[in-house]
């Protein structure tokens, strides 16, 4: 069971100026849980994992990958370490296609910037990885399609694939459901409970109802602060939770009938 | 080879082997030119790495190109021919260098900052030989004896002799063409590209860009000052002003117009830039106002970018798209 603890946030802060957009966060992410993420808008949900991906230094607090303490490594370094992104704006290459797309991610694993030689379309490794990506990711009718012409819930699933990619055991998800229709959804939702088992994953989502569906460990933040952490139920049932979302989301009315 | 490779390379051989026989058709004028067109050529090429492989937009590459020249003259013996075996290596050395410390500062900028700090880098480097008496200060140095390579007494080499130095520049064209196309498709080309298309997914994905950048900018450094080596061969002279914000501009200006983006455009860009310039210089055609070649060429190449966006390399895609009718989004 510890080896299936991957990633550990503990007491994790990030200042811009006077502003605390994430104070003293603490967060354990495991293989084959979806730990969700929760929170209204300005929460500090996208600043945290700019945090945990290392693309913000925290202020304070210390980041943990496989036991080891990562707070100083660059994001590169801790993607290589198999932590994987998806950015909430869609951030493919737009003007190459599908499967290029994925083998440049996995490329980052195999890096050979001195051999000339080769052609990087026939880098082995890569495209073997990317092609697995572009299959997990359900996009492998479309591995020859120039990304830019993509729909848009097929430009989510690539972002998923490119993450995919690289091969990561930690997935950070920045709102993957983000503007998607309710088909599109259910895909990404399926892929998602697929991943589970071999990742763990952090999912943050607007999308209540895709929350509490697929995540076994909810996180609510306000104003940069955790106001609870438990499992879907207590979450539903929790006082403040409830507080702090009256007006804004209902939670109850989100989740009832199920 | 398939039907698509070779319709794709065939104007690419055709325009080798024209240059490969020019000497023989072209008179030693139009020999000249071509030798500088070459020049440039390569000189355009090695930006193309930066600006349109990469995303970089130096405005100060001019400072490779003016050290190799300098470097070439500076090192070149008075009274004997210099040996290409070592003053080569020498000058790719240096420039290699110099671009190193170059890029290491400026690539920690983006953007605006980016094209500002290494304009400022370049007019430092012109400053520098501006001002030095060792390098001749504003009168510039002469390049007395050209090198050679030999063997035990036997010359192979010497670029003292037109016929030998066009074929050498044409020689130093092609290798660079061949290893700008190499690169754009090893693994290393292709993480360039996606460092322009989108840094931080790169970094997202584990690639550090910032060795990247410094490899390309150190790379694109070393091809300039063998540009600039051609450069001080061709003319034995060289001063200041071929390190100045203006040829920095000239060769950014040669991409524009070439199109940003494609090997060819470079080259073709730095070729019309010259046929530009000689046709508004040429006192047969505009007799006294040649004297104002810089604005004719100015609004010419102002007609070029707003009519051909893409540039000369361009233009059959955008004639293609303009004869096909726009088909209804939906």
């Amino acid at each position: 069971m510890l080896d299936d603890v991957l990633l550990v946030a503990s007491n994790v802060s990030r200042r811009f100026g006077g502003l605390t957009a994430v104070d003293r966060v603490s967060l354990t992410l495991v293989r084959g849980e979806v730990h969700a993420v929760i929170g209204t808008n300005g929460a500090g949900k996208s600043t945290l994992v700019n945090v945990l991906a290392g693309e913000l230094a925290p202020s304070s607090g210390r980041v943990q990958l496989h036991g080891r303490d990562v707070t100083r490594w660059s994001q590169p370094r801790r993607a290589r370490g198999g932590i994987g992104r998806s950015y909430q704006r869609t951030t493919i290459f737009p003007r190459s296609t599908v499967l290029e797309n994925c083998r440049l991610a996995a490329q980052a694993n195999h890096q050979h910037a001195l051999n000339l030689a080769g052609a990087a379309v026939q880098c082995p490794q890569s495209t073997l990885l990317a092609q697995r990506a572009v299959e997990q990711a359900g996009l492998a009718g479309q591995v020859d399609r120039i990304a830019g012409t993509l729909s848009h819930g097929q430009k989510r699933q690539l972002e998923i694939a490119m993450c995919l990619a690289t091969s990561p055991q930690v997935l950070l998800l920045d709102e993957p459901l983000a503007g998607m229709g309710a088909e599109e959804t259910e895909r990404m939702l399926g892929l998602l409970a697929a991943l589970k088992p071999g990742h763990a994953i952090l999912l943050v989502e607007h999308d209540m109802d895709a929350v509490f569906r697929i995540a076994d460990r909810i996180t609510v933040m306000v104003n940069g602060t955790v106001i609870a952490t438990g499992e879907p139920a207590d979450i539903r049932r929790n006082a403040d939770v409830q507080t702090a979302y009256l007006g804004e989301i209902d939670i109850a009315a989100a989740t009832a009938g199920r | 080879m398939t039907a698509a490779n070779l319709s794709n390379a065939l104007p690419l051989m055709l325009g080798a082997a024209l240059v490969a026989v020019f000497p023989f058709v072209g008179g030693k004028f139009y020999g000249d030119l071509m030798v500088t067109t070459m020049i440039l050529g390569i000189f355009a090429l090695s930006l193309e790495l930066l600006v349109g492989r990469t995303g970089l937009v130096s405005f100060g590459h001019a400072a490779f190109f003016g050290i190799g020249a300098y470097a070439t003259a500076l090192l070149s013996p008075d009274a004997a021919p210099a040996s290409l075996a070592w003053l080569l290596p020498a000058v790719l050395g240096i420039t290699t260098l110099a671009a190193l410390g170059v890029g290491a500062l400026s690539l920690r900028t983006r953007g605006i900052y980016f094209i500002m700090v290494t304009l400022a880098f370049a007019q430092m480097a012109y400053f520098v030989f501006h001002d030095m008496k060792f390098a001749g200060g504003s009168d510039g140095r002469y390049l007395n004896v050209k090198p050679v390579l030999a063997i035990g007494g036997f010359t192979l080499i010497d670029l003292g002799r037109p016929l030998t130095f066009y074929y050498a520049t044409f020689g130093a064209l092609v290798l660079v063409y061949a290893l700008l196309a190499a690169v754009g498709r090893a693994r290393f080309g292709h993480a360039l590209a996606g460092i322009k298309a989108n840094e931080q997914r790169m970094r997202a994905a584990g690639f550090s860009t910032y060795p990247y950048k410094l490899a390309a900018f150190a790379l694109a450094g070393a091809l300039a000052g063998v540009a600039g080596f051609l450069y001080a061969v061709k003319d034995g002279f060289v001063n200041p002003e071929i390190l100045a914000w203006h040829q920095s501009g000239t060769v950014l200006l040669m991409l524009i117009l070439g199109g940003i983006g494609s090997l060819r455009g470079a080259v073709l860009g730095a070729f019309f830039f010259v046929v530009l310039k000689e046709v508004f210089q040429s006192e047969a055609l505009f007799g006294a106002f040649a004297r104002h070649w810089q604005l004719p060429l100015g609004l010419t190449i102002i007609a070029c970018v707003a009519l051909m966006p893409n540039g000369v390399t361009g233009l059959p895609a955008q004639l293609r798209a303009m004869r096909t009718p726009v088909p209804h989004a939906g």
